[in-house]
């Protein structure tokens, strides 16, 4: 019996994906929107999560046809899961502690341009290091624990339930920890490096931490992005997530765990509901009178009829939401206009 | 280098015990050198004013000081310790505290965040300590907050406790500034032009508060173009041209100091 058909799927397939950008959006707000680190690189996190998960739980390369991986730990579920989902966030972080231990000095831009860098070099790795991640070709056998108990569609709720709930986890993590002194030295570093430096912080290795905890949770949402998916394909981590993921923390509010939170499911919502812009043309096409049927045409001319369009669209409407967030509400739905509105400048800039 | 001899001459009270020890200090960038061979000590418990036109070095030697710069020769001692070549961090550990020209103050942070921030030794700002030792924390955070508000009240700041650092003027951005270094609770205070840009019913106040700091037994040493404040305010008064030590010694025996007066005052008159 399908529980879930049509719009309810939907539904629950894309707040599932909301659940997954919340998390990244936590992370990224906690370099960005905390310490003030341009990571344009967030992706590389996501992605070294979502491998080490698959990685750990795919089955041996002898039962898997195209094959070129060597290792699958084959981790059984259920018990594999929250192993793999450790294991996703230790290795977000362990990359973070090395992209950071190089580049965490740079300031403002030129940490932009090093990461954004530093994410290309690690797709290329994992494009070309086929022995550990099946190359281009991805590992497409990663488990989703539960499903074949649950049957298909009770485990999209399940797996709906279980990413809602870590989402609010990591959030009441996040709220707590920044909530408390930690936060502060963060902001701290973020507002004036030389004056916290002066005022006997070592700034470099806040941010090394705030590098390392923002990729963790971005590690971990990697891993149960991969459980959910069910298969990890470099082609999935490319720039275009660090930057929706921007776009959602700039649209909720910088420094703002909640407006994170709110950002990344608007953003999702309206990159997924966008999809079905020519359903909607079609269908009102289909149901005006037809005196008014050259109205839309007209307005809109005649969508150009190609499988793409619309889908390609949705990359510059996110790009034009970006710009208009940036310049019209730089905080953000939540965020604080007089807490962020030095925030990215320069020191010494006033 | 003629600084040995004049800081000899001119200097009759420097004794054992200095609390700040600056030896023959060299600082070049490039084939400019900034600073020239500075030395001058500076006593426990008092107030001393580092004064020399524009150019003299004093911000250079301030920074070599606080380890922005690493000098190239000669030394920095804090009670008898090397500090010279430790970075900003390490210095400001060893208990040296520092306010710049133009505050930098943390904009987007409420002045309490501000004077929070500085206090040190905080269980809190480890990533875990908020989860692992939340007791501790809680209590540690009580007693800053405490110690935040007695420093408010200080600095007559308490009104603005709730605003953002951006919305300071400049004068109250140095006072927030003087707290800050504050709550880190240092040996020596170093300032850098403290009133400079301040409005003058500001400067009064502040020139007080640091006098008052002074009597509870604060050592301070201060940047000041302003003569009368050196003069009026200092215990003792270092004289900086060409990026050596000209003179130190009381204000009113550097005042008629002759290469003093044709270096710096002269100018003035």
């Amino acid at each position: 019996m399908a529980l879930l058909t049509g719009w309810a799927a939907f539904v629950v397939g894309v707040a599932t994906i909301a659940c997954i950008y919340g998390l990244l959006t936590l992370g990224l707000n906690v370099h960005y929107g905390y310490t003030g680190l341009l990571n344009f690189g967030h992706v590389a996190f996501f992605a070294a999560g979502a491998y080490a998960a698959a990685i750990l739980t795919m089955p041996p390369p002898s039962t898997v046809t195209n094959a070129s991986y060597t290792v699958g730990f084959n981790l059984p579920m259920p018990w594999g899961f929250p192993v793999s989902l450790a294991a996703a966030t230790l290795v977000g972080g362990a990359l973070a502690a090395l992209i950071g231990a190089t580049s965490i000095r740079l300031g403002t831009h030129y940490l932009a341009i090093a990461t954004f860098a530093l994410a290309g070099v690690f797709s290329d790795v994992l494009v070309n290091e086929a022995w550990l991640t099946n190359g281009s070709f991805g590992m497409n056998s990663v488990p989703k624990p539960g499903q074949a108990a649950l049957g298909p569609d009770r485990w999209q709720l399940a797996y709906l339930a279980f990413s809602l709930l870590s989402l609010l986890a990591v959030y009441l993590l996040v709220e707590r920890v920044l909530d408390a002194p930690f936060g502060r030295l963060l902001k701290g570093v973020r507002e004036s490096e030389d004056a916290a430096k002066m005022l006997g912080k070592n700034t470099t290795l806040v941010k090394l931490k705030s590098f390392v905890i923002g990729g963790m949770i971005a590690g971990f949402a990697g891993g149960v992005y991969a459980h959910y998916i069910g298969s990890v394909v470099t082609a999935q981590f490319v720039p275009q997530v660090t930057f929706t993921v921007w776009a959602a923390m700039l649209l909720g509010g910088a420094a703002s765990n909640t407006g994170a939170v709110v950002g990344a499911v608007l953003v999702m919502t309206f990159e997924e509901s966008t999809r079905f812009i020519t359903t909607v043309y079609d269908w009102m096409q289909a149901t005006l009178p037809d005196a008014l049927s050259g109205l839309l045409p007209a307005i809109f001319g005649p969508l150009p009829n190609n499988p793409s369009f619309i889908p390609s669209m949705r990359f510059v409407i996110v790009g034009l939401l970006f710009v208009l967030v940036v310049r019209y509400r730089a905080e953000g739905l939540l965020g604080d206009p007089a807490e962020i509105e030095a925030l990215g400048e320069e020191e010494g800039s006033e | 280098m003629g600084a040995d001899n004049s800081t000899a001459s001119a200097d009759a009270t420097t004794g054992d015990d200095a609390l700040l020890a600056v030896d023959e200090v060299v600082k070049a960038f490039g084939g400019l050198v900034a600073v020239d061979g500075a030395s001058f000590d500076v006593e426990r418990e008092s107030i001393t004013g580092l004064i020399g036109p524009n150019g003299a070095g004093k911000s250079t030697l301030f920074n070599c000081i606080t380890g922005v710069h690493g000098p190239e020769s000669g030394s920095v001692r804090l009670n008898g310790d090397e500090i010279q070549g430790l970075s900003p961090t390490e210095v400001a550990r060893c208990g040296v505290g520092r306010t710049f020209q133009t505050p930098k103050t943390f904009r987007g942070m409420t002045v309490r965040e501000n004077l929070a921030f500085a206090a040190t030794n905080q269980t809190g700002e480890r990533a875990l300590g908020p989860l692992l030792q939340s007791g501790t924390v809680r209590s540690e955070e009580h007693e800053v907050q405490t110690r935040v508000d007695e420093t408010l009240e200080f600095l007559e700041l308490d009104h603005l406790a709730d605003d953002y650092g951006s919305a300071l003027s400049g004068g109250q951005r140095k006072l927030l500034e003087l707290g800050r270094v504050l709550m880190m609770d240092p040996e020596i205070i170093l300032l850098d032009e403290p009133v400079a840009g301040v409005n003058p019913s500001l400067t009064d106040d502040l020139l007080r508060r640091l006098e008052e700091l002074n009597d509870h037994g604060r050592t301070i040493l201060f940047i000041e173009h302003d003569m009368d404040i050196v003069m009026q305010h200092c215990d003792r008064v270092v004289v900086m041209h060409n990026g050596t030590t000209l003179a130190s010694g009381a204000p009113d025996i550097v005042q008629n100091d002759e290469r003093v007066v044709e270096a710096y005052l002269g100018g003035y008159a």
